[in-house]
């Protein structure tokens, strides 16, 4: 049974690199290896989705929004320095409004807690909303000075130029941050309740980058950001993404083995048995919900380190280019035809469905340029002018018919968990 | 008159703009969600999933009232009605009918495999994409208007102000209110609509008691699809029509939901309404009404020039921070509804 | 011939068989009741009747027609009801729209259908627009068999009626039983009450570990001396 477990992955492996040589000869060098290295980042994106998703049973519908957070933050980190910004008063007055956020965020919560002292449950509740309402009008009012005088002198705050790969570990700390926030809150939720919060959780997320020109300089993107490597303006792009692609490789190889030894520890028996049936452990006395928050923060965390690498290889952020369908579903897919809970499957159907997304845009622009032609040569019908847009969108109808495809024929994907059993 | 003295000490101005922009709007917003959730929700209710492709179902229900529309656009004018209204009924029974290929061809072979509840809920993303590859595919993504004339504006004069709601908008609010009776009378006297209540309610016992429930579930998708081409259509004929309008509508309508409690129809109206009117309310600019209040209070108090919870871009905002808080609070939602 | 003849019956849920081996016997008119101790097999003998469960093995003949693995909606129609143990009223429905539910196969008008249900059970004439689930437990099942009886059926499936029920009810509901029956409903009873039951029983069965472990009239098996030993606890013992 292993053999044939082993066996099966290893053609599954050899056929997708028969797939990828295809497509240096097609394309060309630099083409493929932009391919390869966005579907490493994406890898990565998978890996921390499988954690969440394949072990721990959570269905994160916003991981676009997980992937926004951490490229900011890495942006944050990494791009150079604005001085005029530093130099004006700006820095103060934010600061102000971060001592006006910390002070009442720690009256209301403190608030909240009062019930225990005797102090009505309506009561405290009225006083906790009050609290919070009106440390938020006092930091939007704390805000808006600082805002402007950013957007007027120097567009926006600007970064601390720091290494671009402390830029990503904050970024995953950011998305892992934002899970913990999230998870608190919603985790308890069954699953359809999960994923609605966590897609509206996405959308917030992607509405506060947009318009926070002050911050993000919000659809005027930021760009170029800063790379690991040399970029392709000095050394050409088949240099600079190999070199890329290395880092992403070697990032792949080290969470894989992490998480590997992780889940073959008596932890990951834990975290195994809680997925299997969430009463029987609870019954046993293990804290369902700490462990659940665990997995939820360490899995988002990875999906931060791997977000913030996406974004990075694109070269610019860009808020309104969150897509959902981009950026959640196709990780979705990837993780469920790789296989959910097995860590090589992600990988795998990282690759293999990225392969898919970028080849089917050549492939969809012949098909309907030759459709167009057809209708014009037999049909006297003009092709409307922006086809070559419209023709993307078959992208977006093949990924949903993967996914139904998937569901009905291969739930437990291409490369099935390992499933131990002691007969 | 004594009357006209007193209304004129009131600020009619500032009332009229609140009356238009958060009483008129959020009835209008309201009601395009109470008709695409109560769909929802009887299918949620029923079938134990949410369909988030419903979203897609209403914009695909606009798409076809537009294309009807493009086809015969004098039709509406023998009637003196919106040629969009008028073929309404067409595109509502077109998307019915899909709405019932989709579930046959897609969510019933997965229903099979006896899969868990998560798993339809991918399966209805899977379909949520495919129709909006296709509509963007055939539609590209630029906005269309669904009039093919200009709109008709009332005016109710208020006292030197004017109540300001276009023909689109009282045609949407009759047709609801119209939908709501019917929907009522259908679920109360019908034998068929007791039989969803009754499935709704206890689906194994429905089958024990010999309700065909394959029946009952194509009646669910037909009454699903007919009012989601119908939100659709109105809001589009309000609007513009985009193919992004399915995933602005998705969220609020699942918080109007999970609000009146799953797989309560007149909890869904309910909350439909109470999102929409929060979500005005929220983006209102309540410095406006102050304004009349200015030369009474002291100097040293100055006014904000704008005074709203949520500003507009963050809209998206009011309806999720309601389902979350819902789900905290009261996860039954106001009906009582089923905890799934 | 037999009213219902379940012969030799395997059924569960999937995996390992439940039942092994049942065979149940009820004439039109009469009251048959099921007995035994927990996890016997006596409600799972109910609903593989019912088609809730996969037949196996063995068959299920009703009223001359072979009804095995039959779709609930046919066996209505030929003239089979079954009240379950819990969930068996539609809950934000009326009294009275319960018992329309319980008519939906029926073409006719079943008005006076729903008067008999009421002298059955006075208690839920002033109730009939109240919601189903608002009643008391008694209250409820006699909605439960009120709705199971609006098909006017020859066989009447009841699993455990008087579950969680206090003595009042208890003592009520088997008066109506015996009433229903005679009045030419024929009823086939699982029961934790035993000795009650058996008391009344035209025919009795005592399953054990999903097989018939005695069968005879149920004043027979009263007096029985290794039934009494066994089972007569009436589910104090387990």
């Amino acid at each position: 049974m292993k053999a044939t477990m082993e066996l099966r992955t290893a053609s599954l492996f050899v056929f997708l690199a028969g797939v990828v040589a295809l497509i240096f000869i097609w394309q060309g060098n630099a083409y493929a290896l932009r391919m390869l290295a966005e579907a490493g980042c994406l890898a990565i994106v998978a890996l921390g989705l499988n954690v969440q998703w394949g072990y721990a049973g959570l269905f994160n519908a916003g991981i676009m929004g997980f992937i926004a957070i951490a490229a900011f933050g890495s942006m944050l980190v990494s791009y150079p320095v604005n001085p005029v910004f530093w130099q004006s008063e700006a820095p103060g007055l934010l600061l102000r409004m971060g001592v006006v956020v910390l002070i009442g965020g720690a009256v209301t919560v403190l608030l909240s807690r009062i019930h225990r002292y005797g102090v009505p449950r309506r009561i405290r509740t009225l006083l906790t909303v009050i609290a919070a309402l009106a440390t938020y009008m006092m930091a939007q009012n704390a805000l808006t000075p600082a805002a402007g005088i950013i957007e007027q002198n120097s567009g926006f705050i600007g970064g601390f130029g720091l290494p671009v790969g402390l830029g990503w570990l904050v970024g995953g700390v950011f998305a892992a941050v934002l899970a913990w926030f999230i998870g608190r809150i919603t985790l308890g939720l069954r699953s359809d309740y999960l994923a609605i919060a966590t897609l509206g959780i996405a959308e917030i997320v992607k509405a506060f980058l947009k318009n926070a020109d002050w911050l993000t300089r919000g659809t005027l993107t930021v760009s170029p950001l800063p790379w690991p490597v040399p970029t392709a303006s000095e050394v050409g792009f088949v240099a600079a993404r190999s070199a890329y692609l290395s880092i992403t490789a070697v990032l792949i190889v080290i969470i894989y083995l992490l998480l590997q030894r992780g889940w073959a520890s008596p932890w990951g028996r834990m975290m195994r048995a809680i997925r299997d049936n969430e009463l029987a452990a609870e019954a046993v006395g293990k804290n369902v919900n700490r462990r659940l928050l665990e997995m939820f923060v360490i899995g988002n965390f990875i999906v931060g380190v791997g977000g913030a690498a996406l974004i990075t290889f694109g070269g610019i952020f860009d808020p309104s280019g969150f897509l959902p369908i981009n950026h959640t579903f196709l990780v979705l897919i990837m993780v469920v035809l790789g296989g959910s809970g097995n860590n090589l499957g992600s990988i795998f159907g990282a690759l293999l469905v990225y392969v898919i997304w970028t080849m089917s845009e050549p492939a969809a622009l012949i098909l309907f340029s030759h459709g167009a032609g057809w209708l014009r040569d037999v049909f006297g019908i003009a092709p409307p002018d922006d086809l070559a847009t419209r023709a993307l969108q078959m992208r977006v109808f093949v990924i949903g018919l993967t996914i139904i495809l998937v569901l009905r024929f291969a739930p437990k994907g291409l490369l099935p968990e390992k499933i131990v059993k002691y007969e | 008159m004594e009357n006209i003295g007193l209304l004129s000490a009131l600020p009619i101005n500032e009332l009229v703009f609140f009356i238009n922009k958060v009483v008129i709007a959020g009835l209008i917003i309201g009601s395009i969600y109470a008709l695409g959730a109560v769909g929802m929700t009887l299918a949620w209710g029923i079938l134990r999933f949410a369909n988030f492709a419903h979203g897609d179902l209403m914009t695909l229900g606009a798409f076809i009232a537009f294309m009807l529309t493009m086809a015969m656009p004098g039709l509406g004018a023998y009637v003196g009605l919106p040629t969009a209204f008028v073929v309404l009924p067409i595109a509502m029974a077109v998307t019915a009918f899909v709405t019932i290929f989709i579930d046959r061809t897609f969510y019933v072979p997965v229903r099979k495999t006896n899969p868990k509840p998560i798993t339809l809920v991918i399966a209805s993303f899977g379909v949520m994409l495919m129709l909006q590859g296709l509509i963007r595919l055939f539609f590209g993504t630029a906005p269309r208007q669904m009039y093919v004339g200009p709109k008709e504006i009332y005016r109710i004069p208020l006292a030197g102000r004017d109540i300001v709601i276009t023909e689109p908008q009282v045609l949407l609010i009759v047709f609801t209110a119209v939908a709501i009776v019917a929907l009522h009378l259908f679920l109360t006297r019908s034998r068929t609509g007791k039989a969803m209540r009754a499935m709704s309610d206890n689906a194994d016992l429905a089958r024990i008691s010999g309700i065909g429930t394959a029946h009952v579930v194509r009646v669910t998708w037909i009454i699903a699809g007919s009012l989601a081409a119908a939100g659709g259509t109105l809001l589009a004929m309000d609007v513009s029509l985009k193919p992004d309008l399915s995933f602005n509508l998705l969220l609020p309508i699942v918080a109007a939901i999970i609000v009146g409690g799953i797989g309560q129809p007149y909890g869904a109206i309910v909350g439909g309404l109470i999102v929409g009117f929060t979500e005005t309310l929220a983006v209102f600019n309540w410095a406006i009404l102050l304004r009349p209040l200015k030369p009474h209070m002291p100097d040293w108090l100055e006014l904000p020039a704008s005074l709203t919870f949520v500003p507009t871009e963050y809209k998206i905002v009011v309806p999720f921070v309601i389902l979350v808080a819902v789900l905290i609070w009261r996860p039954n939602g106001i009906f009582r509804g089923r905890v799934l | 011939m037999s009213l219902l003849s379940m012969r030799d019956i395997h059924a569960g849920y999937g995996g390992a068989n439940i039942l092994n081996g049942v065979s149940i016997e009820v004439e039109a008119h009469e009251i048959g009741v099921i007995v035994g101790p927990n996890g016997a097999g006596k409600s799972t003998t109910l609903k593989a009747l019912f088609g809730l469960l996969t037949v196996s093995q063995g068959s299920v003949t009703f009223d001359g027609k072979d009804v095995t693995n039959a779709r609930p909606e046919n066996l209505v129609r030929a003239g089979l009801s079954f009240v379950p143990q819990e969930f068996n009223v539609f809950p934000t429905m009326s009294v009275r729209e319960n018992l329309e539910m319980g008519a939906y196969t029926r073409r006719d008008d079943f008005r006076h259908l729903i008067e008999k249900i009421f002298e059955y059970f006075p208690p839920l004439r002033e109730k009939h627009r109240q919601p189903a689930g608002e009643l008391s437990g008694g209250q409820r099942q006699m909605v439960a068999i009120g709705r199971a009886l609006m098909m006017e059926p020859k066989l009447l499936l009841l699993d455990e009626p008087t579950a969680g029920l206090s003595p009042r009810y208890m003592g009520e509901i088997f008066e109506r039983v015996i009433a229903i029956n005679e009045a030419g409903v024929g009823i086939l009873m699982v029961e934790q009450n035993a000795r009650q039951a058996l008391a009344i029983a035209h025919k009795g069965f005592v399953l054990a570990g999903g097989k018939n472990s005695f069968t005879d009239t149920g004043r027979a098996l009263l007096d029985n001396p290794e039934v009494a030993e066994s089972f007569l606890g009436g589910g104090a013992k387990h």
